[in-house]
Order: C-alpha cells, then sequence, then structure tokens
C-alpha cells in the first residue's frame, strides 16, 4: 500500500516537473533557425528578432506572418494551407498588430497597463486617414516602433523612447523630398532642437514635451487654433486659466488668432524673458499695440513690476551670497529670498491675465520679502564686522594679560631663577 | 581675605591649604607636557559652560532641533560666539587630551603608583569621544545625520551583542528623533555624570601622587634631587597664562572659521557622496574601509571593530603590561607607541585627502 502511494507520489511529482518544463521551454521556432543561417534581407529579420520584445514575450514569426515554425520541411512551413501569409502589406500593418494589441483581454495577459486604442486612435489621425484614402508613405506601426527590432517605449534604445521621438517624427517630416507631396513644412525638427523644451528633453527630463505630447502619438495631427490653448494647458495648467481671464481671449478667439503660440511659437518654443513684455524692441506686445493704447500701458507696468521686483532680488542676492561668503549664517535670509523668488515666478504666470495691478500685487509682495532678505544679508555683514572688531579688543585684552602675567612670573622667580621658590 | 583664610581654617584645618600652598612640581626639560593636562581641563569647563548656555535655547526633537541651533546662531545675543566656542573647544579639547595622553605614555607617567591615574585618564578620553560622537548628531544636519548612520551601523559589527548595541544607541532601526533624543541624553546627562565621577577621581590621583618625573630626567641625574618650583604660584600662573592664549585662539576661530550649521538633515535624501567622521575618528574609518571583507574567518568589519576594541583594552592596562625599568625590552613600548601615533596619522591623512 506504502509502496503504491510513493508510486503515485512520483508519478504525481515528475508529471508536474515535466508541465513545468513544458512551460518554460522555449517555443519552437524553426523559421528562426533556417533563416538566422542566411545573409542578408532573410537573415537579418531573424538576428534581429532575438531581442525583440516580442521574443522576449516567447512570440515567433509565425504570429505575425503565419505558417507553422514546428515543421522542419520549409515547403510546408510556409505553405498557404498552414496559414503562411509571408510579410504583410503596408496597408494591412495597423490591422495586423491590432490583432493583438486591440484585444484587451489578450493584452492584459502581457501588460495589463497597456492601452488598447492605439488602432481606434490612429484611424482618428492624418496618417491613419490618408492610409485608409490609399496613401501607403504614410506612416503605420513599424514606420516609429520598428520592425523585427521592436523594443518597449521605456527602453532608452527604443525609437519611441521620449528622447529618441525628436528624429523618429523627423525621419519623415524633417525629409523635405519624402515631404513634398504633402507640401508642409520641414523645419520642425530643427525648430523643436532649438526650443526650451528640447532643452529639457536632452538634459535628461523624460517629461519633457516632444512631439507627441502636443500631437498625440497614435492619434497623431496638428492641433488647430481652437485646441492649441488646451494642447499647452495639459501642462501650464495655470497660465491656460489665467489668459482665459485676459482680455486676449475673446478678441484673439473672434480673429482666430491661436492663442499660446502667437507669443511664444510652436515648435521653437524659447526660454522666456522679461522683454518679451513691455514697450521695448523685443516686446512681442507691440506687434500688436503701440505705447499709448491700453495694451501698451499695461504692458509697460507689467515689465516695470517684474524687471523691479527682478532687480530687487538680484541686489538682495548679492548681498546675502557676500555674508555667507564670509561665514555668517543665512539660511533665514535664504529661505525668505526663495520666498521672493517663488513671487516672481508667480507673477510672470500672473502676466497672462495682461492684468497690470494683478501683477503689480505679486511684485509688491515679492519686492517685500526681497527687503527682508536684503536687510537680513546688511544685517549679517554689519554682525560680521561687529565680530572683526570684538574679537581684534578681546585679543588685545588677552594679550595684554597674557603679557602681564609673564612678567609676573618672571618677577617672581628672578631672585632665584631655576630653583625652589622661597616661601615665608 | 585673612577673616575667610580663618574662617575656613576654623571649620576645615589647614591640611588642605598647606597641602596646596607647599605642593611642588619637578622642573625638568619635560616640564612643558604637564601644562597639557590642566589645558584639556580648562577646556572641558569652556565645554561646560558653553553646553549650559547653548542648552537654554536648543530644543532635541528632529522638527526643532536645527532651527533651534539656527536661532542661537543668528538670534540670539552672541549665540553664534557661544556655539563657534563649544564646536571649536570641543575639537580642541580632544586634541590636547589626545596630546596629554600621548606625552604621559613616552614619557612614561603611567608607571607604578600612578596605574590608576593612566586608567582614568584613559576613560576620560573615551568618554570626551563619546562627548563629540553624540554631540555631533545634536545640530540634525545633513552631514551628522549620515555620519551618525555611518558612525552607529559600525555598533553592528561587534559580535553577539551588535544588534542589541545598534538598536540601544539608535533608539529603534533606524537613526531617528528617538536617537536624537538618546544622543542628547547621552551627552548632556550620562557623559558628564560619568565625566564628573571619572575627572575627580583622576584630578584627586594627579594631586595624591603628584607629577610623574620622566625615567630619563631620573637617569640623567641621579645623585641629585629634581628641582622643583611651586605649583602656587610658579606653575598656576604659567597654566592661567596658557589658559588665556587658548580663550583667546578659541575666540579666533570661533570668529574667523564660524562653525557650519549646513542644510537640515532630510531621512528620506540619499547619502550624500564623500560622508566622512569627524577627524579624531578618521583613522578608525579609514582603517575600517581598508579591511577585506572577510577576514580569516570572520567578517572584516567585524575583525575591524574587535581589533580597535582590543587594541583600546590593552592601552589602558599599559600600566600592568610594561614593567620592565631595564633591559632589552625597556624601550619596547616606546617603539610600539611611535608605531600607533605614526598609523593614526598616516590613516588620517590618508582619509582626509581620499
Amino acid at each position: 500500500m506504502i509502496l503504491r502511494l510513493l508510486a503515485m507520489l512520483v508519478m504525481v511529482l515528475s508529471g508536474a516537473a515535466a508541465a513545468a518544463a513544458q512551460q518554460a521551454a522555449p517555443p519552437v521556432d524553426n523559421c528562426r533557425t533556417c533563416h538566422a543561417q542566411l545573409d542578408g534581407k532573410l537573415g537579418e529579420p531573424a538576428q534581429q528578432f532575438a531581442d525583440d520584445v516580442h521574443a522576449t514575450r516567447g512570440f515567433t514569426c509565425a504570429n505575425c506572418h503565419g505558417g507553422d515554425p514546428r515543421e522542419e520541411d520549409m515547403e510546408k512551413s510556409m505553405s498557404r494551407t498552414r496559414g503562411f501569409r509571408g510579410a504583410p502589406k503596408r496597408s494591412e500593418i495597423p490591422q495586423l498588430c491590432a490583432k493583438c494589441h486591440s484585444d484587451g483581454a489578450f493584452m492584459r495577459a502581457y501588460n495589463p497597463s497597456l492601452r488598447t486604442d492605439q488602432l481606434a486612435q490612429y484611424q482618428t489621425s492624418v496618417h491613419g486617414k490618408r492610409l485608409s484614402s490609399g496613401d501607403a508613405r504614410v506612416a503605420v506601426c513599424s514606420d516609429c516602433h520598428g520592425v523585427h527590432k521592436i523594443r518597449p517605449a521605456s527602453s532608452p534604445i527604443s525609437n519611441v523612447h521620449p528622447q529618441q521621438i525628436p528624429n523618429t517624427c523627423g525621419r519623415c517630416h524633417a525629409d523635405a523630398g519624402y515631404m513634398k507631396p504633402y507640401k508642409i513644412r520641414t523645419d520642425q525638427l530643427l525648430s523643436y532642437q532649438a526650443s526650451v523644451h528640447f532643452d529639457k528633453l536632452k538634459g535628461g527630463d523624460l517629461a519633457a514635451p516632444t512631439c507627441v505630447t502636443c500631437h498625440g502619438n497614435h492619434g497623431a495631427t496638428p492641433p488647430g487654433v481652437t485646441s492649441v490653448e488646451r494642447v499647452c494647458g495639459t501642462c501650464h495648467v495655470f497660465q491656460e486659466q489665467l489668459f482665459d481671464q485676459s482680455p486676449h481671449k475673446d478678441a484673439w478667439a473672434k480673429t482666430k488668432i491661436p492663442s499660446c503660440l502667437t507669443c511664444h511659437g510652436n515648435h521653437a518654443i524659447k526660454h522666456t524673458s522679461d522683454t518679451m513684455v513691455g514697450t521695448g524692441k523685443e516686446s512681442i506686445c507691440m506687434t500688436c499695440h503701440v505705447e499709448g493704447d491700453n495694451g501698451g500701458k499695461a504692458a509697460g507696468r507689467i515689465y516695470t513690476a517684474l524687471t523691479g521686483l527682478d532687480a530687487s532680488l538680484g541686489e538682495a542676492l548679492s548681498v546675502v551670497d557676500t555674508a555667507e561668503r564670509k561665514g555668517m549664517e543665512v539660511g533665514e535670509a535664504r529661505v525668505t529670498l526663495s520666498a521672493a523668488r517663488e513671487k516672481l515666478i508667480k507673477a510672470r504666470v500672473d502676466l497672462h491675465t495682461m492684468d497690470g495691478a494683478r501683477v503689480e500685487e505679486t511684485t509688491k509682495a515679492g519686492e517685500k520679502l526681497s527687503k527682508q532678505a536684503n536687510q537680513d544679508g546688511v544685517q549679517a555683514l554689519a554682525e560680521y564686522t561687529f565680530r572683526r572688531k570684538g574679537l581684534a579688543l578681546s585679543l588685545l585684552v588677552i594679550a595684554f594679560v597674557v603679557v602681564c602675567l609673564w612678567l609676573l612670573i618672571r618677577n617672581l622667580e628672578r631672585p632665584a631663577a631655576g630653583e625652589e621658590t622661597e616661601r615665608t | 581675605m585673612r577673616l575667610l583664610k580663618s574662617w575656613y581654617e576654623e571649620r576645615f584645618g589647614t591640611e588642605l591649604l598647606s597641602f596646596l600652598w607647599h605642593k611642588q612640581v619637578p622642573r625638568h626639560r619635560h616640564t612643558i607636557w604637564y601644562y597639557l593636562g590642566g589645558m584639556t581641563l580648562f577646556l572641558f569647563s569652556v565645554q561646560v559652560v558653553t553646553g549650559i548656555l547653548l542648552l537654554l535655547y536648543y530644543r532635541p526633537s528632529p522638527g526643532e532641533a536645527f532651527e533651534s541651533v539656527q536661532f542661537i546662531m543668528t538670534k540670539v545675543q552672541f549665540g553664534w560666539l557661544i556655539r563657534g566656542i563649544h564646536s571649536w573647544s570641543a575639537n580642541l579639547l580632544i586634541f590636547t587630551a589626545m596630546l596629554h595622553m600621548f606625552s604621559a605614555f613616552f614619557l612614561k607617567s603611567y608607571r607604578q603608583p600612578r596605574e590608576l591615574t593612566w586608567v582614568t585618564g584613559c576613560a576620560l578620553f573615551f568618554l570626551f569621544l563619546g562627548f563629540g560622537f553624540s554631540g555631533y548628531l545634536l545640530p540634525w544636519n545633513e552631514l551628522a545625520f549620515f555620519a551618525t548612520k555611518v558612525g552607529t551601523q559600525m555598533m553592528a559589527a561587534v559580535p553577539l551583542i551588535g544588534k542589541w548595541l545598534l538598536t540601544f544607541f539608535r533608539g529603534g532601526e533606524e537613526v531617528t528623533g528617538a536617537t536624537l533624543t538618546r544622543f542628547f541624553g547621552f551627552h548632556v546627562a550620562i557623559f558628564p555624570l560619568l565625566t564628573t565621577a571619572v575627572l575627580g577621581a583622576h584630578l584627586f590621583l594627579v594631586q595624591y601622587f603628584g607629577m610623574s618625573v620622566p625615567p630619563s630626567v631620573e637617569r640623567g641625574q641621579p645623585d641629585k634631587p629634581v628641582p622643583t618650583y611651586a605649583f602656587i604660584p610658579n606653575f598656576l600662573l604659567r597654566d592661567v597664562m596658557g589658559w588665556y592664549i587658548a580663550l583667546g585662539v578659541l575666540a579666533a576661530l570661533a570668529a574667523i572659521f564660524p562653525w557650519e550649521l549646513g542644510v537640515k538633515a532630510d531621512p528620506f535624501a540619499p547619502t550624500p557622496a564623500g560622508i566622512k567622521p569627524e577627524w579624531y575618528f578618521l583613522f578608525l574609518f579609514q582603517t575600517l574601509k581598508l579591511i577585506p571583507g572577510r577576514v580569516v574567518f570572520i567578517e572584516g568589519e567585524q575583525f575591524g571593530v574587535l581589533a580597535f576594541g582590543l587594541g583600546a583594552l590593552l592601552w589602558m592596562i599599559v600600566p600592568f603590561l610594561d614593567r620592565k625599568q631595564e633591559g632589552p625590552l625597556r624601550r619596547l613600548p616606546a617603539v610600539a607607541g611611535a608605531v600607533i601615533v605614526a598609523y593614526i596619522l598616516v590613516m588620517t591623512l590618508w582619509a582626509w585627502r581620499s
């Protein structure tokens, strides 16, 4: 009885081990085995596919190309009767990828957080629309993601990693020859590379906007005049809200002037500066306004308020820095300075209302803090001078006492130097 | 003055005053080293006075410690001076205590009957290191926080009781507010209490046995007595002169090189690069860095902690080990001492520059 039980246990355990081994073993893929030995066009895909995200998840060539990967006979494995369909046409690619990627239940087993609306989005995009109207030159899935060496977007070597996206889009959109039939500009990549957004991206900030942040990725399309503000507002929330309160909002909507990009540009968005407002040569306000009109007056007030606080902050910072270099503790002054700097940032955001009084209210609060920090710095410097003078005086007193003590000792020991002092 | 003297003598007799008045100090080419004890005592008194003044404003909690030290340095009248002197004096105190200890070692002042004077002196030195380590954390700044984290982590390497020691000193698994209040307790209550007792014993023994005359001086003039001078006023006046100079140095250091406060500790921030302990722990730190991961059959860190523990114990019982006054082994302690000093200097400089 015991022997029988043991035999059953061995059978059950060996069965479980076999099942586990079967599950863990890589699927048989004779396509790759043969193609990897070939050169050129027929060999490359098999060699590249080894590191493809799909291969690492257990997919084989047959998942896209059909056929029977377990069959060793080439004729049989690539026969139409076994479902072989070869290389898909460009126009078929979105549907082919969507077979899995639009299937929520299927994708959940591999990456539950991955969206499954890529095809639906793609069909709303300029690329998707043109493809369905018969233009096979437009971008399909494989143009951006790659064909046989697809990596997850989080991989730095993926074509769709945030830092690679500008070049991926630029491959077509910066190619004047390729874009000629579409009659659209091809300077977007160069312009973007001169922008503040690219500076941030280059500096390692993966949250910095790239092409897809504003245009969408699968549903890529140029934002229209009415939606520009909303697109920028996804990140610049306060600027959007404040712009909505400004007189520009309705006036520009009526004349179909695009909101944010009228002042900031689109692809070549530069670092902002206070000279962009006001009535000077670099002022954007002066493109439409003149110095004496209401807009010109508001721009002048805003410019004066911003540059005033900026100068005051610079002065306070210099005083606090000097005090710190002299070894004074200025931690509190630094906190005040930081609060003043925040007011300047807030004032620069407030200017989107184009309300001079509102900006002045914020800068005044900043000026108060800046003056406080300046005063703390000046006090620290005065304290530094006081300490030096105090030290000099103390050292003089100490030196005097030391000399007196030395004279006293000398006087005491003079009668019998080197011998025991006499006591009375 | 005379009235006060007679009032005292009527009650307590004349023995103590007479002892002090007639006390003599040997005078020879090594006499200068005798002043280091008095200098260390003076610096310790500075620590007590400035420490009490700091205590009036300091608050030992993670939410208030840094801010209260900042308040002392910026708002309290002469608070910067008190804090600066306390920090600088702590370092000078350990420096002079170290010099005092090594000079006593090389002059063999620990010989019979002064064994206990040496042992209590060593205990005081270790207590001063304890003061330094516990006080370093109190401003709750970034450097102090991470140095304490690294320093207390070494305790875990002590065999058998390491884990318990770590938890006991940290007040938990990690360096937290509990560690701060615990270190504060050690710094202002436990260590001062122990130091008062050990210092009292040390001073009593120094007075009871008097100053030791180095063997080299004794050998140099075997037939005539070593010249002496009066403790009061000759020696004491020189002592006071030295204290005044130390006060001047402390004031200058505090005013010209204010002790930095740094930035407030953030327990969630990553450990900044190049965290080092105070200079007097650098040789320990560098040695532990150099010891390989495993030495013979125990972990490297454990080996280092054990070796230093054993070294400290041997150092403390030197008077009982060094019994040879004559013969070829007579110079062995001096050679060992020179090697130890060279080792400490090299390791400290290495750690300082790396």
